[in-house]
């Protein structure tokens, strides 16, 4: 309880009759990179508003460091925001720009000086100070907007989709970049994105929402690895979402076929979701399989082969380092432990994919 | 881009700006510069340092200064209420200010001589309230009513333009660094809107600084602005080589100012648009 440095509880907000967050609860601890990941109208951006102050929720309450916050205005608050679009200030330099809220704190000019330079040596932007805004690019301009976040030391830094605008290369050199970030300067970063890439490599702990709910909460390991239902497992990765009918414990039967899995708890004869990673599908000689299928496609993806194999009236989609070519009969393989049975989604509201049957 | 059949698209232009521009200002030259019998003179520029032509002169730039100092003090807190306003709304405002514009500009004046006038619309008005009756007509308050009336619309455009075009997101910026509204504004707000006050000021001070009719109309003999010397000169006392010599005073009067003006808003690193 102790480290629970924000403790969103019962966040509804309502847009034009529209409910964007429902009995929203979500705590964020001290030093954690927390990312809330979704698609777009999830209501990640809402939540990240409602912690920064710059929207009020309709119900429910925004503990900050033991202090309800819920109605405080956002110049009041002990965080810092990068904002989607950086929102620099287009009318100062560099440092003018980074100085913009110590001066409003009233520290000396040393101070502030100091704090500039600091702040531009951790973006790797030394001896930018004077430049004009308009003449930074993109890039330069996330890090300065960066910069501008953190010299006021706040206790929590909200990322809006900082990278969003960025080339890939880019993206991914600042994924690293901030993950530095984070570990020099030791405070919480709370991360919206649509990217679930960026989800994977730099977050502590990702909260996956969709539709206003959140769908799960864990390490990248576990959504990656273990997600809770199908929206999750479809929106991280790459997958193959089936329905299943769990037989037994540690049996379930998946397109006509009987499979082998891990799961237990979940009844007999009790309909299920169950997911397949590409890379967990092996392609092995027909005889051997456990369904048999046909490749229907190739395509060679650098590190690995990207199939698709008809099997069963579903398209399998299977990477591997092995390429069968396309025509040729293969039988499917699926270790236990690769197996994924998922509960099916108790309502409509939480029913976010479809899945073939 | 410069093939040579394009530029004969500037062909009409070109001789509109030759036609309207430069043979009128060459004439206004020319008569400013020479005398009743054809010859060079000085005289007719010097003339502005007759008394009675320095103190209308003085008048026009105090009635030009409040005109576009009220019109701003108007026209922006205006701006800032319209950009927290929806589009819809916003719209309809700005259509509100400028509606009176398709109406005759002397129409108008004319409207506020009926208001104004000893027994017009605001003394009966007074009347009606058992308060004193005001004498403004025919003095320098009437003509500055009139003109800030008037030009109120060329100052609101360009601020509201100007202020619409700032992105919430640095105003949410600047909230986020712990800064309060008077700062935002003092600080983001106003410095972004500049290139619109300043577009904004030019086209009031220059006309209102130029302007007869207005006068005329509202000011009687009290209210001499150099427009309306100018004006006697050519219309009634057919002395144009003084109407052209005083112009031609005027002209430099309003060129120094837009100067000025330029020179300010690239000091603030504003974008030149007018």
């Amino acid at each position: 309880m102790s480290n629970r440095l924000i403790d969103l509880q019962h966040i509804t907000k309502i847009f034009d009759g529209e409910k964007i967050l429902d009995d929203l609860n979500l705590y964020i601890r001290e030093n954690e990179f927390l990312t809330l990941l979704g698609p777009s109208g999830c209501g990640k951006t809402t939540t990240l508003r409602i912690i920064g102050g710059f929207l009020f929720p309709d119900e429910g309450s925004v503990i900050f460091d033991g202090k309800n916050i819920t109605q405080l205005a956002p110049n009041k608050r002990q965080l810092n925001t990068v904002f989607q679009k950086y929102a620099l200030f287009p009318n100062m330099n560099v440092a003018e720009n980074i100085a913009f809220g110590l001066r409003i704190k009233k520290k000396s000019k040393a101070y502030i000086d100091d704090k500039i330079k600091y702040a531009l040596k951790l973006v790797n932007l030394d001896g930018y100070e004077k430049r004009k805004i308009d003449a930074l690019s993109g890039g330069q301009q996330q890090r300065i907007a960066i910069a501008r976040a953190i010299v006021n030391e706040p206790k929590v830094l909200l990322l809006d989709e900082p990278l969003g605008a960025l080339d890939l290369k880019m993206r991914q050199d600042m994924q690293y970049e901030l993950i530095r970030l984070k570990n020099e300067l030791g405070i919480t970063f709370v991360y919206v994105t649509h990217d679930q890439e960026e989800a994977l490599t730099m977050s502590d702990t990702i909260v996956v929402m969709n539709g206003g709910y959140i769908q799960q909460i864990g390490t990248p390991e576990d959504i990656y690895n273990e997600p809770q239902n199908a929206f999750v497992a479809d929106f991280i990765g790459d997958s193959n979402l089936l329905g299943g009918t769990m037989i037994q414990d540690r049996l379930v039967e998946i397109l006509g076929a009987k499979f082998l899995c891990v799961d237990e708890g979940f009844g007999t004869n009790n309909p299920v979701d169950v997911v397949i990673r590409p890379e967990d599908v092996e392609l092995v000689k027909p005889e051997v399989g456990i369904i048999k299928g046909r490749v229907t496609s190739v395509i060679f993806k650098g590190v690995h082969y990207e199939m698709t194999v008809l099997a069963n009236n579903f398209e399998w989609l299977v990477h591997s380092t092995d390429m069968y070519p396309a025509d040729s009969e293969v039988g499917i393989f699926v270790k236990p432990f690769n197996i994924q049975i998922m509960h099916k989604p108790e309502s409509e509201d939480e029913k976010a994919v479809d899945i073939n049957e | 881009m410069n093939s040579p059949k394009k530029t004969w698209f500037a062909f009409p232009y070109i001789l509109w700006i030759i036609g309207f521009t430069l043979i009128p200002l060459g004439l206004v030259l020319y008569y400013a510069f020479t005398g009743a019998d054809g010859g060079f003179t000085l005289a007719n520029v010097l003339a502005i340092t007759e008394p009675v032509h320095l103190k209308s002169l003085w008048t026009s730039l105090k009635m030009a200064f409040l005109t576009t100092l009220i019109c701003f003090i108007l026209a922006y807190p205006l701006g800032l209420v319209l950009c927290s306003l929806n589009l819809k709304k916003s719209n309809f405002i700005i259509f509100l200010f400028i509606l009176p514009m398709w109406m005759n500009f002397l129409l108008r004046t004319m409207a506020w001589q009926l208001i104004l006038s000893t027994n017009g619309v605001l003394n009966t008005l007074l009347g009606f309230l058992h308060l004193p009756k005001v004498h403004i007509i025919y003095t320098f308050q009437a003509v500055l009513i009139g003109m800030v009336y008037d030009f109120l619309p060329f100052m609101i455009l360009p601020i509201y333009n100007s202020l619409s075009s700032i992105g919430d997101d640095v105003v949410e910026a600047g909230k986020d660094l712990g800064a309060g509204y008077f700062t935002i504004l003092r600080k983001i707000i106003f410095p972004l809107s500049l290139p619109g006050v300043i577009s904004g000021i030019t086209m009031v001070f220059v006309p209102s600084m130029t302007s007869f009719v207005i006068s005329n109309i509202l000011g009687g003999s009290n209210t001499l602005l150099i427009g309306n010397i100018i004006e006697q000169e050519f219309t009634y006392n057919f002395n144009w080589n003084l109407g052209s010599g005083l112009s031609f005073v005027l002209l430099v009067f309003t060129l120094i100012s837009m100067g000025l003006m330029s020179v300010f808003d690239k000091s603030e690193g504003g974008t030149n648009k007018w």
